[in-house]
């Protein structure tokens, strides 16, 4: 065995170590902890197969709390989002939730983000752990370069972020003692008829909590946004509720595979600096329609590059690859042509694992378009052998609806 | 996990166990096999062949992670668990047991730890 035995899930810069404020209750629950991008996080509490199942086939509970929570507000904060991001954030409604990006001018990736519209005039930007710091410098800076009236307060410190995923989630959600209407939030709306991608702010014993049905397993869930000092008690009302539903305490390892096995990006991984959202097959996510009061074209951060990526022929394309043998491929390892010895290589690996739900090994990869094709034969070079792979469609599991 | 450790063992800094039969068997320790999570992948050498003390031998994998098998001893592969190799969350399940990795004729021996050293380095 090698010495290093951590399991490579760290990304961002090492540094003094954040406990999320349910730290105590992962280890009163025997979590093994694990350092991710600054934070002290679980990484599991048992086995990672059997929280990966539970999430498919009943329901887990994670601990997101090192997720950044960055409020943007003001009479402006739509316009100043629509300029800041790349997606139209003034066309959400309220409450509701949109998958976007930050870029820079060059159209690079610096992070993909949830944002939560709360209010007219308020709106969350969920931003990944490791890029928290720098997406809040960077709508800072957008900010007083913009001089619009919105205002960028970082609330990541004083907010928990605690999901429920998986079939039974909305059983669980509705056995929460404790979870009770916003008085001033819309009375036609609950967990039950909340859509996928909608959210809801609610109350939970007295305090308030939004709840959005997102998540990024590729399940069905929720996810609870609640002030740090409410969260324990959140959590383990949670646990309580799910009890008859199968729930267990899932950690980021079984995180990490669900979100690979439902094809969706991990920065550091699918995304970065040198990706765009158009090389990661999320072009869709750029709203180059927009456009200002005079109907000419918004000049959001990025979109000149955009513009021009969206009408090129792209270098690569992210495909999923289906391992025909046992071994997985892994993050950075090289996808060549075939398996001959003579092969040249052709893509990148950007992350892989054995899929606990389909029983052999998957990985998504850059690849060069021309071998991009579903049912391509190609090979992986795992260190030093070549195991075969085929290109098939993303994702690689989708829930039954 | 230490509580757990067999005192009849020796060790290697890199976390195997052999014993002191003839031939000796060869496994992975509990605070490996824990580190790593579900191994999903065995890879080991095969019947007949020599191996040298300190050498990669095979490889472990798990959902999150892969790593290499160092040989603790030198000599001649003589049995590798085929039980394993079809079912490999036996390594997490009984490492010290049913888990056992292969099974070597021994002509010497790499630097082994007892198991306080063990212990000791593994708090």
């Amino acid at each position: 065995m090698t010495a290093d035995l951590r399991p490579d899930l760290t990304t961002g810069a090492p540094m003094t170590e954040l406990r999320s404020p349910l730290h105590d209750e992962h280890v009163a629950l025997g979590a093994s902890l694990t350092a991710f991008a600054g934070w002290q996080m679980p990484l599991r509490y048992t086995s990672d197969l059997a929280e990966h199942t539970a999430v498919r086939t009943a329901a887990g509970l994670f601990d997101l709390s090192h997720m950044g929570e960055i409020a943007v507000t003001g009479p402006q904060a739509g316009a100043f989002l629509d300029l800041a991001l790349v997606g139209n954030l003034t066309g959400l409604r309220v409450p509701g939730a949109r998958y976007t990006m930050i870029v820079q001018p060059d159209g690079g990736v610096i992070d993909d983000l949830v944002v939560y519209r709360t209010g007219e005039e308020e709106y969350l930007v969920v931003a990944n752990a490791s890029n928290h710091d720098v997406v809040l410098t960077e709508l800072r800076e957008r900010a007083a370069g913009t001089g619009l009236d919105a205002h960028v307060v970082d609330r990541s410190a004083a907010t928990a972020l605690v999901a429920v995923q998986g079939p039974r989630a909305l059983d669980v959600v509705e056995a929460l003692a404790g979870l009770t209407a916003d008085p001033a939030g819309p009375a036609d709306v609950s967990p039950a008829t909340l859509r996928y991608y909608a959210c809801l702010p609610m109350q939970f014993e007295g305090a308030p909590v939004l709840v959005a049905r997102t998540g990024y397993t590729g399940e069905d869930g929720f996810e609870f946004f609640v002030d740090a000092a409410g969260a324990p008690a959140l959590w383990r009302a949670l646990l309580a509720a799910g009890a008859d539903h199968g729930i267990v305490p899932a950690g980021l390892s079984a995180r990490d595979s669900l979100r690979l096995e439902a094809g969706m990006p991990l920065y550091g991984n699918e995304l970065d600096r040198t990706t765009t959202p158009h090389d990661a097959g999320l072009g869709r996510v750029v709203k180059l329609d927009k456009v200002d009061a005079d109907g000419a074209p918004l000049p959001f951060v990025g979109r000149d590059a955009l513009a021009a990526r969206a009408h090129s022929a792209p270098a690569r394309v992210l495909v999923g690859l289906q391992g025909l043998g046992r071994r997985a491929a892994r993050h950075g390892y090289d996808v060549l042509a075939s398996t001959q010895p003579d092969a040249p290589v052709v893509g990148t690996v950007t992350s892989g694992a054995p899929s606990p739900t389909l029983g052999y090994p998957v990985a998504m990869a850059y690849v060069t378009p021309e071998m991009s094709a579903e049912g391509a034969e190609l090979a992986v070079d795992v260190r030093g052998r070549r195991e075969p792979v085929r290109v098939v469609p993303l994702p690689f599991y989708r829930r039954p609806r | 996990m230490a509580a757990e450790l067999p005192t009849t063992l020796e060790y290697t800094a890199e976390h195997e166990w052999v014993d002191a039969s003839s031939p000796v068997t060869v496994g992975i320790t509990a605070v490996a096999a824990d580190a790593l999570g579900d191994i999903v992948f065995v890879e080991l050498p095969s019947v007949g062949s020599t191996i040298e003390a300190g050498a990669v031998i095979g490889e472990i994998e798990s959902t999150k992670s892969v790593s290499e098998l160092f040989s603790p001893v030198s000599g001649t592969v003589v049995e590798v668990n085929g039980a394993v190799v079809d079912d490999p969350s036996l390594v997490n399940a009984d490492p010290y047991g049913e888990g056992w990795l292969l099974r070597v004729d021994v002509t010497s021996t790499g630097p082994l730890l007892s198991a306080e050293e063990y212990a000791a380095l593994n708090p």
